[in-house]
């Protein structure tokens, strides 16, 4: 293949493959598979996935990405070639170049050498730019609390920015046919493939801010065609088959959400108006890297079965800065559970936290917090809940105790104070069958701005 | 015998008006909140307003509640401060992504005029 550019087309279809990683394995075949699209799309990272791979990057440099990927690019890759279809993922974690290599390598297994170019973007990692980031004065302050970095700077595990779609364009633009990225936003992957079909300029903001509301709406997979969906839920059809979406989109900026014909799920303006609710901020504001999105703009219409029609999105200039994802080590926890029957269910189960308080108590552990919850009560929605709830006739109720502190040993010793309540705590208890309840290092969440000129994205082409 | 309609309050769920999705950004949940028809936008608009949703979570969240209008799509959008004790990784919480506070949202009681 070589590098061009696509003269604009009539609609160019952007299937969503995962909504995160950890996501449906059959969605992205069923995908390639189900019908014609253009573009597989699809996202990896969550907010503190990339500190996970930071760890598994330390232990073993040949590794840092989404692990899933090669394996499902190894199976749909014959595919993807003979229908022309593109790909781009943020699967390359905080090692793309390894995650291409090895796309690379099973592209050649299956005969495709020469017949595929990857295109790996980077730039976003931070990690060893930190010390100098802060010396020139860039405090990298938490976004919720406004602490400056260099409260916890000791303990961070990975920084990236959150580079938008641009290096994806690039990409694309010098021909590759699968691009892999690291820290590129949900909504980028998907704007990308747009931009570089239809030529749309760096400034028109209402176009870039169509794609980015295109790439909100299917970046959590199926959560747009019927699944997790409420309104009328109980007759969502099939959802074993759930169909995952398709933006079908435009050059003026339009496109339709659909799915594959005869998949399940539905999708509908109820449907996809919750997904455009979710993780919202101020909709006026849905700040990327590529624009300002103004959700207050969108209007929705029901254009068919499975089919609803979004138009009338404005936008404004993108910011100076940029997101960035910092993950630090924050200190240890562990959460143990026991389950009580009836009769008194929810008192035995209460009357055992107690017990367990005070035993914490007595051996004068420190903890930051401990939580207690009880399943089948107040788990979900708190004293909501237990005000209306039968409490004298629940069939039985899962006693859930977390506990969280800097101290590991506090944590640990924590986990060797539930299974006694089984001989020695209040009657009718079982479930302990997991064992001893395991401390979990906590890896936090530090979100920060840094200006956009401090962070350089860099594209290259791996031809296979 | 011609019956003549009467105004009069009615106390109903939000589950009856309305449905719902949450999730989370930091220690802070969100609730979209959507009318199931375009005619009880404006009793939402009305009556759950970020102080009566900030009652309704008493307790439960340590922070304020902000709400935002989208009447493009019938909707309103909450922000929980302080509802995932910590949030993400951090928090103890079943829910710590703040998933279900749609649902507990949708217990709310409000008043509505219905004829009858």
């Amino acid at each position: 293949m070589t590098s061009r550019r696509l003269p604009p087309s009539p609609t160019v279809r952007v299937a969503a493959g995962q909504g995160f990683w950890g996501d449906w394995l059959e969605a992205p075949y069923r995908q390639v598979t189900g019908g014609a699209i253009d573009y597989l799309m699809m996202d990896y990272l969550a907010e503190v996935t990339m500190s996970i791979l930071q760890k598994q990057k330390t232990r073993d440099p040949t590794l840092g990405y989404a692990k899933d990927f090669v394996p499902l690019m190894e199976r749909i890759l014959p595919l993807l070639v003979e229908r022309r279809i593109k790909v781009t993922a943020n699967a390359g974690g905080v090692n793309p170049r390894a995650c291409a290599d090895a796309v690379a390598g099973a592209a050649r297994r299956l005969g495709l050498a020469g017949k595929l170019r990857l295109g790996v973007v980077t730039g976003d990692d931070l990690l060893g730019r930190l010390d100098g980031l802060l010396a020139r004065g860039h405090e990298l302050k938490n976004l919720d609390t406004g602490r400056p970095l260099r409260d916890v700077r000791d303990r961070v595990l990975s920084a990236n920015a959150y580079l938008g779609a641009w290096p994806v364009v690039e990409a694309l633009r010098r021909g590759a046919d699968v691009v892999i990225t690291g820290r590129v936003t949900d909504t980028g992957l998907t704007l990308a493939p747009l931009i570089h079909a239809f030529d749309w300029k760096a400034d028109a903001w209402d176009l870039l801010a169509a794609g980015t509301v295109a790439g909100h709406t299917i970046e959590c997979g199926a959560q747009c065609s019927g699944g997790n969906c409420l309104v009328d839920w109980e007759r969502i059809p099939d959802l074993a088959h759930v169909g995952y979406p398709i933006v079908e989109a435009r050059p003026d900026g339009g496109f339709d959400i659909t799915k594959h014909a005869g998949t399940g799920g539905r999708i509908t303006v109820a449907g996809v108006t919750e997904q455009l609710v979710y993780e919202m901020g101020d909709p006026a504001e849905y700040i990327t890297p590529d624009c300002i999105a103004d959700f207050t703009t969108i209007r929705l219409a029901q254009a068919g079965k499975d089919r609803v029609r979004v138009s009338g999105i404005r936008g404004r200039p993108a910011t100076d800065k940029l997101k960035v994802s910092i993950a630090y080590a924050y200190g240890y926890k562990a959460v143990g559970t026991l389950v009580y029957a009836w009769p008194d269910a929810y008192q035995k189960a209460s009357a055992a936290d107690r017990v367990v308080r005070q035993r914490l108590k007595d051996l004068g552990l420190q903890f930051e917090a401990i939580l207690t919850e009880f399943v089948g009560a107040d788990a979900t929605h708190g004293r909501l809940a237990l005000e209306r709830a039968p409490l004298d006739e629940l069939p039985e109720v899962q006693l859930r105790i977390g506990v969280r502190a800097s101290d590991q040993a506090a944590v640990d010793r924590f986990t060797r104070e539930i299974a006694p309540l089984i001989l020695n705590g209040p009657p009718s208890v079982t479930g302990f069958a997991g064992g001893r309840p395991k401390p979990e290092e906590i890896v936090a969440y530090w979100p920060a701005l840094v200006d956009k000129r401090m962070v350089e994205p860099c594209v290259e082409i791996v031809e296979v | 015998m011609k019956q003549r309609a009467v105004r009069k309050p009615r106390r109903v769920r939000l589950l009856d008006l309305a449905h719902a999705r949450s999730g989370d950004k930091g220690d802070t949940a969100n609730v979209g909140l959507i009318a199931l028809k375009p005619e009880y936008y404006p009793i939402l608009v009305k009556q759950v307003t970020a102080a009566r949703v900030a009652r309704h979570f008493k307790g439960m969240i340590k922070g304020p509640v902000e709400r935002y209008e989208l009447p493009n799509l019938g909707a309103l959008n909450f922000l929980l401060h302080g509802a995932l004790d910590g949030g993400g990784t951090i928090s103890l919480k079943t829910d710590a992504q703040g998933k279900v506070f749609s649902t507990a949202l949708l217990r709310l009681e409000i008043e509505i005029e219905a004829s009858r």
